[in-house]
């Protein structure tokens, strides 16, 4: 399975300082096989402790969700596995993240690269003021894509299962498309460099249920290819689509810093949580 | 207003006070109005009082009576006697020097008069009135008019006319025009915008891009703003003392093979305006920088754009509209400036056209201020006139500014 990612990655011209899947020194079974791994991650925005001591390893080819209360820092963290934090002038990032072994904060690391390998799609959908075409060839030829940029495309689209509603307006601009559309959008121009790992930052926040729902097929789709961490605010949402679920809290130190308080199945999070705070969270009974 | 009714028995602890809080509302709707009328009589005020000298009745009078040239008046001599009439009393020199400028044979009837009664009959204002003095009060200002010379003619003349645009300047009132001001002030924007417009853009992109929000930097964000409030006079004396002086070799065009100039050239004033105009146009650009929205900035860091990438591809197109827009009503302040150019040396009476960024030149600011401090009213006239020249030259630039605004935002993909 990892062999069908790697075969793309390899049309891609810059591809192989972050090694590849199959130098993964994840345990031989598919089950645990990790995809990207934080160590004891520590993030501050200046002075403020945004996250405090996170360690997990996200599965491969499997749906992680990030959930818990407003202001815990699900976003930093998920901002800190492709480098968007780095925008943030005052953000400083201790301990580590690591895909294939590799720190992705090593100084010898190009965030640039690490944003190609590790795809994000935003709460907001964000398409490029371009025609649909340009949103997604414009992100591949940017990466170096030699291969045929037609097909790309296609398959692209196809893959976010968005090619029969715009197949005939191509060169539309991808805003006249509605909220969903725009999003699927914006998950085909991340899959058509091949990441693989995509971010999605609350992807459906701002869609109606119709949308949302395809976009939650979707992801069920793309999970036969790539690892997907999602942040959500929405449990049933969490339940609905991820494996795996990590639940966020603020430290009750009185410092306010985000920490990881629990990351399980996501079966055993929504019924037989280990922690109290879980429970209370997920059975609605929090704050 | 009728009050509706309240449910029986219930207990009203509100006073609304409506009657009250609505004239409040009327008395600073009317203050704000007279606001608005107050500006509104300033720029009528205004355009009367350039219209009133723009226009009005010329009392003109010959030095040299016709018959000692001709046996009929000029008016009636065909354009081959008046070019012969030229050739015979003005000197070779002078000849050859119009026949440079614009061959008399190639010249219309009207140019070959205005010629013979420039420099033959040696025609001349004798006294000149306002558009009010020659709607009201025109037997006064006759009356005026003969007693200091009793063959004075009386025209209704409109001193913004044709010639008056594509003449040269001249000593004489009424043969004079601003052509080779106009061609100045718009070298002189040309240049101004070729020089600020990259350096500007260049600063905002750095500033509002890539410097991050350290001190130093903030500093110097401040420090542009504070720039941008510093009188022009201080721009005319550092363009003075660097551009016209110690970059005289490069101002004057002598590195390049140029000798007939010294640094008081169209190139000093234009680095000169582009200094002054830079501030404005960095501040303008960053706005326009501010307003590309940061989704987009992320959208494109998140599929593997490096920051030059994402600047170029999409914060300069989005942000493009606004930069021109901002630093055309930027230069459009500069087309006004009349200080600097004074102190970096523009010539106030030049008859030649500006040939190039190294030639001297004048530009419509200078004329102004030039034929307004002359006392003679016929001056005065011809401010006016070139006031309007220069207005609708400022109004153009803006509404440009605007038609390109629009249209570039018309072609973005949206």
């Amino acid at each position: 399975m990892s062999n069908s990612t790697l075969s793309t990655t390899s049309t891609m011209t810059d591809s192989t300082r972050l090694k590849p899947l199959t130098a993964t020194t994840a345990v031989d079974t598919e089950r645990t096989e990790t995809a990207i791994e934080a160590r004891h991650l520590n993030i501050f925005y200046g002075a403020f402790k945004a996250i405090h001591d996170v360690s997990m390893a996200v599965e491969a080819r499997k749906i992680t969700a990030i959930i818990g209360p407003s202001g815990c820092g699900k976003s930093t963290l998920l901002r800190a596995f492709n480098r968007m934090n780095d925008f943030v002038p005052t953000a400083r990032v201790e301990g580590e993240i690591s895909l294939h072994g590799h720190n992705l904060y090593a100084a010898s690391v190009d965030p640039v690269e690490v944003r190609r390998r590790v795809g994000m799609v935003f709460q907001k959908p964000n398409p490029f003021p371009k025609s649909i075409y340009e949103n997604i060839a414009w992100a591949a030829r940017l990466n170096g894509y030699r291969g045929d940029m037609d097909r790309l495309v296609e398959d692209s689209l196809r893959s976010a299962a968005l090619w029969d509603e715009v197949k005939d307006k191509l060169k539309q601009s991808g805003l006249s498309l509605s909220g969903g559309q725009q999003q699927r959008l914006c998950i085909a121009r991340t899959i058509a460099i091949r990441p693989e790992i995509i971010l999605m930052d609350e992807p459906c926040s701002a869609l109606d249920p119709i949308a949302t729902i395809k976009i939650e097929e979707l992801m069920q789709e793309l999970k036969k290819q790539y690892t997907i961490i999602i942040v959500t605010h929405n449990m049933q949402q969490a339940a609905r689509v991820s494996d795996r679920t990590a639940m966020m809290m603020l430290t009750e130190d009185g410092k306010r810093s985000g920490t990881l308080i629990e990351f399980d199945d996501t079966n055993v999070i929504f019924t037989r949580p280990k922690d109290k705070r879980t429970e209370d969270y997920v059975s609605g009974r929090f704050g | 207003m009728a009050t509706i009714p309240l449910p029986p028995k219930a207990i009203d602890s509100y006073r609304p006070n409506l009657v009250g809080r609505h004239a409040a509302g009327r008395t600073w709707e009317t203050i704000f109005l007279a606001a608005t009328m107050v500006g509104i009589l300033g720029l009528v005020l205004l355009m009367f009082n350039i219209i009133n000298n723009a226009f009005g009745i010329v009392a003109y009078a010959d030095k040299n009576d016709y018959s000692l040239f001709s046996p009929v008046p000029v008016e009636q001599l065909a354009d081959s006697d008046l070019i012969a009439l030229l050739t015979n009393e003005l000197s070779t020199g002078a000849i050859n020097k119009l026949n440079t400028e614009k061959a008399l044979t190639t010249r219309s009837r009207s140019e070959l008069l205005s010629l013979v009664y420039e420099r033959i009959l040696e025609r001349k204002v004798v006294a000149s009135s306002t558009l009010d003095q020659a709607l009201f009060a025109r037997a006064d200002f006759e009356a005026e008019a003969l007693a200091k010379n009793e063959a004075a003619q009386f025209v209704f003349r409109s001193w913004l006319s044709p010639e008056f645009l594509t003449e040269p300047m001249s000593s004489q009132a009424l043969f004079s025009g601003v052509r080779t001001a106009i061609l100045g002030s718009l070298l002189l924007i040309t240049l101004t915008i070729a020089i600020a417009l990259p350096i500007g853009t260049g600063a905002a992109i750095y500033l509002q891009e890539y410097a991050d929000k350290s001190l130093i930097n903030q500093i110097i964000e401040t420090n542009i703003y504070n720039l941008a409030g510093v009188p022009s006079i201080v721009y005319g004396m550092l363009g003075l003392a660097v551009f016209v002086r110690a970059l005289e070799p490069l101002t004057s065009g002598a590195i390049f093979g140029v000798t007939e100039s010294n640094g008081r050239t169209v190139l000093s004033a234009a680095m000169t305006m582009a200094l002054l105009v830079l501030p404005l146009i960095i501040v303008n650009a960053q706005e326009a920088l501010k307003a590309v929205p940061d989704s987009l900035r992320q959208a494109a860091y998140g599929v593997g754009a490096t920051r030059w990438q994402t600047i170029w591809h999409h914060v300069l197109p989005q942000a493009i509209p606004g930069i021109l827009t901002g630093s055309i009503l930027a230069v459009s302040r500069a087309i006004g400036e009349t200080a600097p150019l004074i102190v970096v040396g523009a010539s106030t009476f030049i008859t030649a056209d500006p040939t190039g960024p190294f030639s001297g030149f004048t530009a419509l600011p200078i004329q102004i201020y030039n034929w307004t401090v002359q006392p003679q009213a016929e001056f005065h006239n011809l401010a006016g006139a070139a006031i309007l020249v220069l207005l609708v030259l400022l109004l153009t630039l803006n509404a440009s500014a605007i038609i390109l605004r629009n249209r570039l935002s018309a072609r973005r993909v949206l």
